[in-house]
């Protein structure tokens, strides 16, 4: 299946034995000892291996954790506190596995980003970026529904949320929810479902990462310089020692920052009321989901207004939804035919604004939509005294310090008896984070149109003759103590 | 471009720290002034201070709060308030043993003429829950259920520092005063006891004099008004806005709940002879409830370190194996 040649030969009488009927150690030996590696990938490059890492890891510690896990409304949250205290080192897989789903997201969009800047979407690799689009979408799906398992307050109004935005959808939108639900609600049948899909969720992942890599050992790995491989033997190492210590090596300083979290901050990326078991009766003050979703949470928020027959609601489920599936069509978006940023001195500018943006709408997401962005920048909020006069409502307004209410406060006595004044106070018109989420929903997919134009017009920098060759460059300009960029 | 990065880098720090955020309106909780024992990386929980809040928490919070997760063998675990080393198993720690049985419980289990009955608790017993259900204890305590407490200090921001700061956070009573909103009437006719009214009263507090101190030096100029069956907390999270006859711009922080102030100095006369103030019960209690939300922190502090060790010892391992491995490959 690999696009090289094969190197390996059997060197007993078993080993050509299995050859000849399945063969497995050539297979592996292809694929993960000899496979020819570009020599020149960074360390943005070492996160295929430690999203193998994370894969892993969750699974192991997910089929454990599901062995002690109680599924139903009235033992869930309970069963998972049992875990912690009673199950030996519970404590420790529970926290691995909440906070894994955390390390994986982090390692999949340093993953996807660096895909971004070096272009390993483009040809011959389109097939390659779409698994793991997929892979992507599986991976929100599944820590979506294990979010709901511990069946606390987030869990449930969370999942409440989510699942209602398929009742958004016309025609279909409530039979779908309720479909999905199992009732009218969420309940019983809905948390033994969720547990049911999150098990068999994973390992559709590790099947469409099987795919992922095939395809990766088809045209083989792109590299910093977005140049393809020519001489087998100037521009490639084999993978292993080369890249299995460098991985490795990755992979112990990721687990390095896992730990820590694991160990001393277990519970920070998470929410407190969480830690409530789940009351349908009583909505939290603020539904907000995990950080990794945070941005297309914003974006679903960000859109507040109608669109001539499509309900803002649906508007925004759509633009969230379409903020996915744009990352599934960008091979074809880029129109670009030089693969790597580093030569392409406009888009590089651009994609440092949308990383920017991203980071931004996970901010927003994080916020209340109705909050100031900037509360400095926000006058003072002004009073206003409600009233009856004469059978008619009426306001009086008061802007300024201690004297406007004083002022205020006379004239709320100076009226007559019966006209029942109250006073409010009305926050001043300022710049909400609506408004800069909008503004950044816009600027997030204005990047993808972007890319399609600046294809067209960019003229990029010289790329170099092969990635040996750039190897070498840049091997003498660290020589004469020219820092590199 | 520089710029751009360093940016990005910020926006990176930014999100995390918002994703985090506060609820909003409440005083922050602060911590006791000589910190938490079991903060810090090293950290570990003050056995003696576990069990004083054992103490405090059974002679007052258990009459309304429930701790369903916990058992009274969970006291003698290693870490726990009364854990002796001779005892490894918690189930025969007599000490343990004589806590448990103080407790009359409906037993769990039929007797064997298949009846329910009324046993002292062991060990193995979950802790009594001071109501049989929910709405027993809404019932009973003005509409609101007060809150399990086995895990309260994970599902709150602030964790046991909010615990102790609202604990001991109540105003003082200079603060209150009465407010004769309705004067007592006889309803016209002296004589007839029957169309007398009372007078109606409201508990005010005058905000001028509420000294929240931490961090708060604001002065809020107006009275508060407090509902019967409802206590003002600045560490509440709530709105005090509907209540306040201020300034609505200048409305103090905090919110109400159904608790009264419980720590009144002396509520519990400590065994070690400890001096039962309000802070020094808030913060026994806040620990052991810190404790109880997370038995096990003691293990995974002291497990943390071995792990960090040992991956750190790897990581240079690994990249001198690197720094050898690539020694001749130019990239």
């Amino acid at each position: 299946m690999s696009g090289h040649e094969s190197t390996y030969t059997p060197t007993n009488a078993f080993t050509k034995w299995l050859d000849t009927r399945l063969p497995i150690v050539r297979f592996a030996q292809d694929t993960a000892i000899n496979f020819p590696t570009p020599k020149n990938l960074n360390y943005w490059y070492t996160f295929g291996g430690i999203l193998a890492v994370c894969l892993v890891v969750q699974i192991l510690t997910g089929v454990i954790l599901a062995m002690h896990y109680e599924a139903s409304v009235d033992g869930a949250f309970a069963s998972v506190e049992r875990i912690m205290r009673d199950v030996p080192y519970g404590w420790l897989l529970r926290y691995i596995h909440a906070n894994g789903a955390s390390m994986f997201f982090l390692a999949v969009y340093l993953h996807m980003f660096r895909g971004l800047y070096y272009g390993s979407y483009k040809a011959p690799r389109e097939i390659l970026w779409i698994l793991g689009c997929v892979i992507y979408l599986l991976m929100m799906a599944t820590a979506f529904l294990g979010y709901m398992l511990p069946w606390g307050q987030m869990s449930y109004h969370g999942a409440n949320v989510i699942t209602s935005l398929f009742g958004a959808i016309p025609l279909v939108g409530e039979s779908l929810q309720t479909w999905i639900l199992g009732g009218p609600s969420i309940g019983n049948q809905t948390l033994q479902r969720f547990f049911s899909l999150h098990y068999l969720l994973p390992f559709m992942i590790a099947g469409a990462v099987i795919l992922h890599v095939w395809a990766l050992h088809v045209p083989g790995n792109n590299n910093p310089t977005g140049v393809e491989v020519q001489d087998v033997a100037k521009d490639t190492v084999p993978f292993h020692p080369y890249y299995t210590v460098k991985d490795a090596f990755a992979i112990v300083i990721f687990l390095i920052l896992f730990a820590v979290f694991v160990f001393y901050a277990p519970n920070v990326l998470g929410h407190a009321d969480n830690y409530i078991e789940a009351n349908p009766l009583v909505t939290p003050a603020h539904i907000v989901p995990e950080w990794y979703l945070l941005p297309f949470y914003a974006i679903l928020r960000a859109i507040t207004f109608d669109l001539g027959p499509i309900p803002a609601k649906l508007l925004g489920v759509i633009f969230m939804f379409a903020a996915i599936a744009v990352l599934f069509i960008l091979p074809w978006l880029d129109t670009s035919k030089v693969k790597s940023m580093r030569y392409r001195p406009v888009a590089k500018q651009f994609f440092f604004g949308f990383v920017a943006v991203c980071l931004l709408l996970g901010w927003c997401g994080a916020a209340n939509p109705d909050d100031a962005v900037l509360p400095a920048l926000q006058g003072d909020p002004k009073l206003v005294v409600s009233y009856t006069a004469d059978g008619q409502e009426a306001t009086s307004e008061y802007k300024g310090g201690t004297e406007a209410y004083l002022d205020a406060k006379r004239f709320m006595e100076s009226l007559p008896e019966g006209a029942s004044p109250s006073l409010a106070a009305v926050p001043a018109p300022t710049f909400l984070f609506r408004h800069f989420s909008l503004i950044l929903t816009f600027c997030y997919f204005g990047f993808f149109v972007l890319l399609f134009f600046l294809g067209l017009t960019e003229k990029p920098k010289e790329l170099p003759e092969s990635i040996h060759k750039s190897v070498l460059k840049r091997e003498k300009a660290s020589a004469s103590a020219v820092p590199a960029e | 471009m520089k710029a751009f990065r360093i940016l990005t880098a910020g926006l990176a720090g930014l999100m995390i720290a918002a994703s985090a955020h506060a609820a909003g309106g409440a005083a922050h909780p602060h911590a006791p002034e000589e910190g938490w024992p079991f903060e810090g990386v090293t950290g570990q929980f003050d056995q003696a201070s576990l069990q004083r809040g054992y103490q405090v928490y059974q002679e007052v919070c258990s009459s309304c709060h429930s701790m369903k997760l916990l058992s009274y063998r969970n006291l003698g675990d290693p870490g726990g308030p009364f854990y002796d080393a001779e005892y490894p198993n918690p189930n025969d720690n007599p000490y343990v043993k004589a806590i448990a049985a103080q407790n009359e419980i409906l037993s769990p289990t039929p007797n064997e003429a298949g009846d329910y009955d009324f046993r002292p608790a062991t060990p193995a017993d979950r802790f009594r829950s001071p109501y049989p259900n929910d709405n027993a204890a809404r019932a009973a305590n003005g509409g609101a259920v007060p809150p399990d407490l086995s895990v309260i200090t994970k599902a709150r921001v602030g964790g046991a520092s909010y615990i102790y700061s609202l604990l001991a956070g109540y105003p003082d009573d200079e603060v209150f005063s009465e407010r004769v909103v309705a004067e007592e009437s006889d309803g016209g006719t002296p004589d007839d006891p029957s169309d007398d009214t009372p007078a109606e009263v409201q508990t005010v507090i005058d905000t001028s004099k509420l000294h929240i101190g931490h961090g708060d030096d604001h002065h809020y100029e107006g009275y508060l008004v407090q509902n019967v069956g409802q206590y003002y907390n600045p560490y509440m999270p709530g709105d005090t806005v509907p209540q306040f006859d201020g300034d609505p711009r200048h409305a103090p922080p905090g919110g109400f709940l159904a608790m009264p102030p419980q720590l009144l100095p002396g509520r519990v006369e400590y065994s070690d002879g400890t001096e039962a103030t309000i802070e020094q019960m808030a913060y026994d209690v806040s620990q052991f409830l810190a404790w109880a939300g997370e038995p096990k922190q003691g293990n995974r502090k002291s497990l943390g370190l071995a792990v960090m060790v040992y991956f750190g010892i790897l990581a240079i391992l690994l990249w001198f194996s690197y720094k050898r491995i690539w020694r001749n490959v130019e990239h």
